[in-house]
């Protein structure tokens, strides 16, 4: 119990306050210390809420109104679990932020990571829908903090995909309810006795946009490279990691997320090998990383789910990292493309350091902490005798070694010395920041405890588990597949056969809707216009000429409305008789 | 023993008090005489229908005369919720009466018009209480003479109240002549006049007589049409309800044409009743002609220039809803006629009300009398404003409750055509009534009132009516229940008596 906080206190509510008072206060300083209060007593309130077990949820809050039961705060191992990392994520950010970060940033950053542990710990559907939507629009506004106008029309297609994704799901939620269905937000089966059920596949489509589906990705790689260095940290964090808690949760076991996580983990591939920029290197390995984690939740079971919730555990501290060090070599180069990078270890050791704690994490080098968890995905596939999805995570697996093990330190802060003073005449660039430095430390020094330590992550996963990372096996396979992948990638580079870093534009899917979708778009607009202008007139003509049938027929004078002589009236009711007369007779 | 004669007091009452009327020293003496016995019906229709609505139909031999050779009087819970509505009516109407007349009759014949007055009061409960065929047609001459004779009085103010008044004359005469035939055809066959003695005679008869019995069902339906205004024998209705003085316009929009329902319905549900084939021919033609006269009537007030030409207009198309309800033939759809009966009775007698005292102060019911009247006449522009807003069926308003009632039974009911069509179609008509509505409303309130015109003060003896009139209307839309459950029943009794048939639920 905090003093002053009421006991059921939703910790959502407390690092949106911040983000708010934040948003009032005109100095960084300022905002970094409400950020931390925010988040310190966030994490206090949650650590006094309790946690349950995965089938004995703590609820708080819960309340009925006109039959809907809402469960603001809905507490078991599996919500908690994100909703402790997602305060990680946000404390580092703070940190990282601490001189570099605009009032709009840290101020919705808070908001933002509020309704990311707002939707994990909600414990029914409009409640996560509500918190769906403030996730959505709150980052919305940091990748507008880039600035350019290239970050302004990404933000604008980035809305468009979450508010789709938003509506989606409430469509979703809003059938899901009328047919009768739990408030609560539960599991959703999505191929039923009949088929597949649509207000399942509705809500899986929602969760999907947001996680970035295959084919549903593109507003991933287009948006989180234009956000500010520190904007980038806080998108790679939150946005995902929540779908993928609904999909945990939601989706458990359901067979057609291991294709899907198969897919989703393999394609970014190629497209991070040949990509330039190095932070959309990291959005393309984002999406991989995501992949596995849809993979394990396909998978379904104990290991796979402690497998998929660790993994996104791990990898939010690493990606953060990761996307930190590129942050502080942006801040300090003002690129982060491979082509005008180099060489900048010389003058940014302690950010090379961390990077690289940051890469060999990702690619789970033994001792670092993606290794202790996406060793449980691999094996989980392995133990559920899917060979195929095996095979894929495996390559996935040396494939993140490529483009995010070694690609991105090795270029940015190796390869040619671009930035010798006899080339360019000026000083060496800085070392990062200070505060940057501290938040990269703190990150690095969680991948590195986790890795050296498991159980500080085992104790917080949703199933309780006797798995050990380090065992001769696991170590040896990693190892066998990293020292090949180290291999190839020399030989690659010796050989010069390494796809050469070239200033290029990569087309993903997204060009089918920005050429020909736009050219659809731009021919349609004006043809509706026109048919909508030739309706409109043919109503209009219509009208006038239904008005002046209508005054010729009823109006003063009009058939039907001019006094009759008596006469007429008296033979029009005789008339009348002999109809009535008529249909008796006949009936 | 007063209690024992309930069913005939209120309907004597008034007939007895008519001739005393006209030997009363003035105008205003008999105005008071009238209205006090107005009441006085009124309290006594209360109690029969708490009577009926508790204890069941009641009925009362005239005379001690045992039926079905005696005249039997016989009140259920629709006729008692009509007889209470017509000296309702009649109560709010009487005073209302006493100031307008003055300015709109002649004053010598002010006495006789107040007498006229009663007679047709008496004439319209008669036909409600009787349970005799024959008695029916004779208080429906009561009634309509002196309604022929009420009409021409509007002579003062305008010459053509007389040409109004006898086609209304030439026009009522046929349709009495029809159903008076009609009358005669079924006693050919069956030799008695008690309704629901002809009822089970009638059955019998059919199968020897059933060209006599099939033509008095067309002559009855077709007398009684014409009395209640259908589609397209309503001729008579406009002139006479916009050239009569605004107090009998008021009396007999809410009313005349609802008692005619009244015997409608009785006819088609306690006489006839559905064992015959040919009883579909009433419903169907019902269906038919109401949903025109809805459009229709409405689509003529839309053109209209004159504002009680327009409500004229605005009841055949209401009518038309009633006809609907009726054409349904379920307890929901007759209920939600009845229902309709009643509010379309009070929110009627609310506009003419509120027209007749424009006329009052203006000395014009034209349109263009009505600009700025928002200004000049705040009060009457509001009454007008709630009568128009229940015309349309706005929530809030008792028109709603009909329409609502009305689409719900539409809803459930079994028809040829797809009852969402019907529903559509009420809304659609319903729109039509925004319109002529509209064009009232826009002109009171947007338009600039006349320059040099001086509105004289609306005097209280036709002030409160009106007023009482207009929070009647909303009264009936909060507060709906009763009068819904009211009407419900009483349908159920119509349909289920074992008089018809076992009801369509």
């Amino acid at each position: 119990m905090i003093p002053f906080i009421p006991g059921d206190f939703n910790p959502a509510y407390l690092l949106c306050i911040a983000g708010i008072l934040a948003a009032l206060s005109p100095s960084k300083t300022g905002r970094g210390i409400i950020g931390l209060i925010g988040i310190g007593l966030g994490l206090l309130q949650l650590r006094s809420l309790g946690v349950g077990q995965m089938d004995s949820a703590i609820y708080y809050g819960v309340m009925e109104i006109a039959g809907y039961e809402f469960i603001p705060l809905r507490m078991d191992k599996l919500s908690v679990i994100f909703a402790t990392i997602f305060h990680i994520a946000a404390l580092i950010n703070v940190i990282y932020g601490w001189s570099h970060a605009t009032r709009l940033e840290s101020s919705m950053g808070l908001i933002y990571a509020g309704s990311a542990i707002g939707g994990a710990l909600a414990g029914d559907l409009l409640t996560l829908f509500s918190f769906w939507e403030l996730a959505a629009i709150s980052s919305v506004f940091i990748v507008w903090a880039g600035g350019t106008h290239a970050a302004f029309k990404a933000g604008m297609r980035y809305l468009v995909v979450q508010v789709l994704s938003g509506l989606t799901l409430l469509a979703g939620i809003v059938l899901h309810l009328s047919r009768g269905g739990s408030s609560e937000f539960g599991k959703f089966t999505l191929m039923g006795e009949a088929g597949v059920d649509p207000v399942a596949a509705l809500i899986l489509f929602a969760f999907g946009l947001k996680a970035a589906f295959p084919l549903l990705h593109t507003w991933l790689q287009d948006s989180y490279p234009k956000a500010t260095p520190v904007g980038a940290v806080l998108l790679s964090a939150f946005t995902t990691k929540l779908a993928i808690y609904t999909l945990v949760r939601g989706f458990e076991g359901t067979g057609i997320l291991i294709p899907i996580g198969c897919v989703m983990t393999a394609f970014p591939v190629f497209f991070a090998l040949i990509e330039n920029d190095l932070r959309k290197v990291l959005s393309y390995s984002l999406n991989n990383q995501l992949g596995f984690m849809v993979c394990a939740i396909g998978i379904g079971g104990p290991l796979a789910i402690n497998g998929a919730a660790g993994h996104a555990f791990v990898h939010i501290i690493y990606k953060a990292l990761l996307f930190m060090g590129m942050g502080a070599v942006v801040v300090r180069v003002g690129t982060a493309k491979a082509t005008e990078l180099g060489g900048l270890h010389k003058s940014m050791p302690w950010t090379t350091v961390f990077t690289i704690i940051g890469a060999m994490s990702i690619s789970a080098f033994p001792l670092f902490s993606g290794f202790v968890a996406k060793s449980m995905i691999t094996l989980a596939a392995a133990e559920a005798h899917m060979l195929f999805a095996y095979l894929v995570l495996l390559f996935a697996s040396a494939g993140v070694l490529e483009h995010s093990g070694i690609k991105i330190p090795y270029f940015a802060f190796f390869a040619h010395d671009r930035f010798a003073p006899s080339v360019t005449g000026r000083e060496r660039p800085k070392e990062a920041p200070r505060p940057m430095l501290i938040a990269m430390g703190i990150a690095a020094f969680l991948c590195l405890a986790v890795g050296f330590y498991p159980p500080i992550l085992y104790g917080l996963l949703p199933y309780e588990t006797d798995y050990h990372a380090y065992t001769f096996e696991h170590v040896a396979t990693q190892m066998q597949l990293l020292m090949f992948a180290i291999l190839a990638f020399m030989l690659l580079v010796k050989y010069k056969l390494y796809p050469d870093e070239v200033r290029s534009t990569n087309l993903d899917v997204d060009w089918l809707w920005r050429v020909p979708g736009r050219r659809l778009v731009e021919w349609g607009v004006p043809t509706v216009a026109r048919l909508w202008h030739l309706i409109w007139n043919n109503l209009r003509a219509l009208n006038v000429l239904v008005v002046r049938g209508l005054t010729m027929v009823h109006g003063p004078g009009g058939r039907l409305s001019r006094s009759l002589s008596v006469g007429l009236s008296a033979g029009s009711t005789g008339i009348v008789l002999a109809i009535v007369l008529i249909l008796t007779f006949l009936n | 023993m007063l209690m024992d004669d309930l069913p005939v007091l209120p309907v004597l009452l008034p007939l007895i008090a008519a001739p005393i009327a006209v030997l009363l020293p003035n105008g205003r003496a008999a105005g008071a005489w009238a209205t006090l016995i107005a009441w006085l019906s009124f309290y006594l229709a209360m109690q029969l229908t708490s009577i009926v609505a508790t204890a069941g139909t009641v009925e009362y031999a005239m005379g001690g005369w045992a039926s079905p050779l005696g005249i039997l009087y016989r009140v259920d819970l629709a006729g008692a919720i009509v007889m209470t509505l017509v000296a309702g009516m009649a109560s709010v109407t009487f005073p209302y009466a006493m100031s307008s007349s003055a300015a709109e009759i002649v004053p010598s014949q002010s006495k006789a018009f107040f007498a006229m007055f009663l007679i047709c009061f008496s004439g319209l409960m008669g036909v409600v209480a009787t349970g005799d065929a024959f008695n029916v047609f004779v208080f429906l001459e009561i009634s309509s003479l002196s309604t022929y004779t009420l009409v021409a009085l509007g002579a003062k103010r305008d010459r053509r109240a007389l040409t109004a008044a006898f086609n209304y004359l030439v026009l009522g005469t046929i349709g009495a002549t029809f159903f008076v035939i009609g009358l005669g055809l079924l006693y050919q066959v069956t030799g008695t006049l008690n309704m629901i003695d002809i009822h089970e005679k009638v059955q019998a008869a059919e199968e020897d007589y059933g060209r006599v019995v099939r033509a008095g069902y067309a002559f009855i339906m077709t007398g009684l049409a014409l009395k209640l205004a259908m589609f397209p024998l309503h001729r008579w209705l406009p002139n006479a309800y916009t050239f009569a003085p605004s107090s009998v316009t008021a009396f007999l929009a809410s009313t005349s044409t609802k008692v005619a329902i009244y015997a409608m319905l009785r006819f088609l549900f306690t006489v006839f009743g559905f064992s015959f084939g040919f009883a579909d021919v009433a419903l169907a033609v019902f269906l038919i002609l109401g949903l025109v006269g809805m459009f229709s009537g409405s689509l003529i007030a839309i053109f209209r220039r004159d504002v009680k030409m327009i409500l004229a207009y605005s009841s055949v198309a209401q009518i038309g809803y009633m006809l609907l309800g009726i054409s349904f033939a379920t307890v929901d759809g007759v209920g939600a006629a009845l229902v309709h009966v009643v509010n379309h009775a009070v929110m009627k007698a609310t506009l003419f009300l509120a027209v007749g005292a424009v006329f009052f102060s203006l000395g014009s019911h034209r349109l263009s009398a009505y600009k700025g009247l928002g200004k000049t006449m705040p009060v009457t522009t509001a009454v007008i404003i709630v009568g128009g807003l229940s015309l349309i069926g706005v929530p809030l308003t008792n028109g709603f409750i009909s329409k609502w009632a009305l689409v719900g039974a539409a809803y459930d009911s079994v028809l040829a055509v797809p009852s969402l069509a019907i529903v559509l179609m009420i809304v659609a008509s319903s729109l039509l009534a925004v319109a002529y509505v509209g064009r009232i409303v826009w002109a009171m309130l947007l338009e600039d009132p006349v320059p040099g015109v001086q509105a004289k003060p609306v005097p209280a003896l036709m002030m409160v009516p009106m007023v009482l009139m207009a929070l009647l209307c909303l009264y009936l839309g909060v507060n709906a229940d009763g009068l819904v459950d009211l009407c419900r029943q009483a349908a159920e009794v119509l349909l289920d008596s074992g008089l018809g048939y076992g009801g369509v639920r």
